[in-house]
């Protein structure tokens, strides 16, 4: 099952620019999540301050309380912990290129010591049916490369790799930005399904797409969380009126 | 600024305008028509019906191409949804208005009958709160809209006062019963006017607003300004 997220006054910098304002937000156990606003508003750096990718980048910090259920993401907790309970899936998909399908999805078990291959086997073919590629992979999961995939299944694949350590919410950073309506359709319809399991925060430029997933969306504008609320309230009344003129076209 | 989806808003907007302008007309003619015993104010009303329903038909199709072709969001959503609904009800305004029309033509064929009704009063009410209904459209002024929620009260006692008179004229006066019933009929097509002019307020509420205030049930708070820079 997912977890909720309750973020209290995060800040973010990238050496002396600050990205993020005193961001509090509380996103709730198995639904999905949108976060929209114009490029460089710190949607993207919001997401990855969440499992910790923000200070991988040289000069970044963050200052602030981020918990996740019962863990202290900034306190006490490593790093690879932390990724291990939230996946994260970016704009451009990114299969390891030389390594088979099942390799692809088996790679993060395998870098945390897991070996036993019968478990192994049940877990890669779970995660590929979860992220609902099993059917068309499942008959050349060891000859194929991760690469040979189309880019809605390479998408699909690096869910299922980031499904496969089971974490408790996945990051979605644009998953669909690079892909056909066709491919961003099963992406959609499948976070859709996810939310059951999973707590899903999502990253999109496409409103429409945040009206269609997210049960939940927050609207950020310079570094700051301007609006925060149910999604149809968001895109039918919201109630500041700078989210109103960026969803309706007006800025940004 | 989305240029061009703007361009169909403010096209959208002056097309409902032109339309609530022929509807308008088309009650006042009745009313007018109504006073004088106006053969030709009558056959005016019903010529110009089908340009009603014309432009009833190009407001629907510019609305879902917007909708279909631009996807708004928020106030332009709730705006065009607002303008689809006002449509729909200027239309029957205009049905209205025929009925009425007809109705005079059957009075005039009649010897005239002094009737204790001021059908003229609620004509003059009603088509106040038609033309308030599109001056809040015009404004995109909730307030507005509001006060004209509070004059269909008025019509509508009108309305009853009118049946309970009419009826007893009936009953006491069998010779003009159905001089009687014509304007038993018409005081009811104006109190649907009315109705129709109310239906209006309630959208523009929407619209602005985004608050749905129909059927008397209590609004939600406002959600932020007045709209004053949209379309």
């Amino acid at each position: 099952m997912g977890v909720g997220i309750k973020v209290d006054k995060l800040n973010a910098w990238f050496g002396k620019t600050q990205a993020l304002h005193d961001i509090s937000i509380e996103v709730p156990a198995n639904h999905a999540t949108a976060v929209i606003g114009p490029s460089g508003c710190g949607k993207s750096t919001f997401v990855r301050c969440l499992n910790r990718m923000h200070e991988t980048v040289p000069e970044a910090r963050a200052t602030g309380r981020v918990r996740m259920g019962d863990l202290d993401i900034y306190n006490g907790t490593s790093a690879v912990q932390i990724r291990r309970q939230i996946g994260m899936v970016f704009q451009k998909p990114n299969p390891f290129p030389t390594m088979s399908i099942y390799d692809n999805v088996a790679a993060g078990l395998r870098l945390n010591g897991f070996s036993d291959r019968k478990r192994l086997n049940e877990i890669v073919e779970r995660s590929l049916k979860l992220s609902a590629l099993w059917e068309e992979v499942k008959d050349t999961l060891k000859k194929k490369s991760g690469a040979s995939l189309s880019g809605g299944q390479q998408q699909r694949l690096c869910i299922a790799r980031a499904l496969a350590v089971e974490p408790q919410v996945l990051l979605m950073d644009e998953p669909c930005s690079a892909l056909d309506p066709i491919s961003t359709g099963k992406i959609e319809e499948l976070i859709f399904q996810l939310k059951e399991k999973f707590t899903i925060v999502i990253v999109t430029h496409n409103m429409q797409q945040a009206s269609r997933v997210a049960e939940f969306t927050g609207f950020f504008l310079l570094g700051k969380l301007i609006e925060f609320d149910k999604t149809e309230k968001i895109f039918t009344t919201p109630s500041d009126k700078r989210t109103e003129d960026y969803i309706t076209g007006r800025f940004g | 600024m989305r240029t061009r989806f703007q361009q169909g808003l403010d096209e959208l907007r002056a097309r409902l305008l032109r339309m609530g302008g022929l509807a308008e007309q088309a009650v006042d003619r009745a009313c007018q028509a109504y006073t004088d015993r106006d053969l030709a104010r009558c056959h005016m009303v019903l010529e110009g019906e089908s340009q009603i329903n014309q432009a009833e038909r190009e407001i629907d199709e510019l609305a879902f191409d917007l909708l279909a072709m631009q996807q708004p969001m928020a106030v332009d959503l709730r705006f065009i949804l607002a303008v689809t609904k006002i449509n729909s009800d200027l239309e029957r305004v205009g049905d209205q208005a025929v009925n009425i029309a007809e109705r005079i033509m059957d009075m005039v064929e009649l010897p005239k009958a002094d009737l204790p009704v001021d059908i003229a009063r609620m004509a003059a009410a009603v088509s106040a709160m038609v033309r308030r209904s599109l001056e809040s459209f015009i404004e995109g002024k909730a307030e507005l809209a509001q006060a004209v929620l509070e004059m269909d009260n008025v019509v509508d006692r009108m309305r009853d006062d009118a049946f309970i008179t009419l009826v007893k004229t009936m009953n006491d006066r069998p010779e003009v019963t159905r001089q009687a019933l014509d304007a038993l009929l018409i005081a009811r097509n104006l109190e649907r006017v009315a109705d129709h002019a109310t239906n209006i307020a309630e959208d523009v509420i929407f619209w602005v607003r985004g608050a749905d205030v129909r059927h008397n049930v209590a609004p939600e708070p406002p959600v932020h300004q007045e709209v004053t820079d949209t379309p």
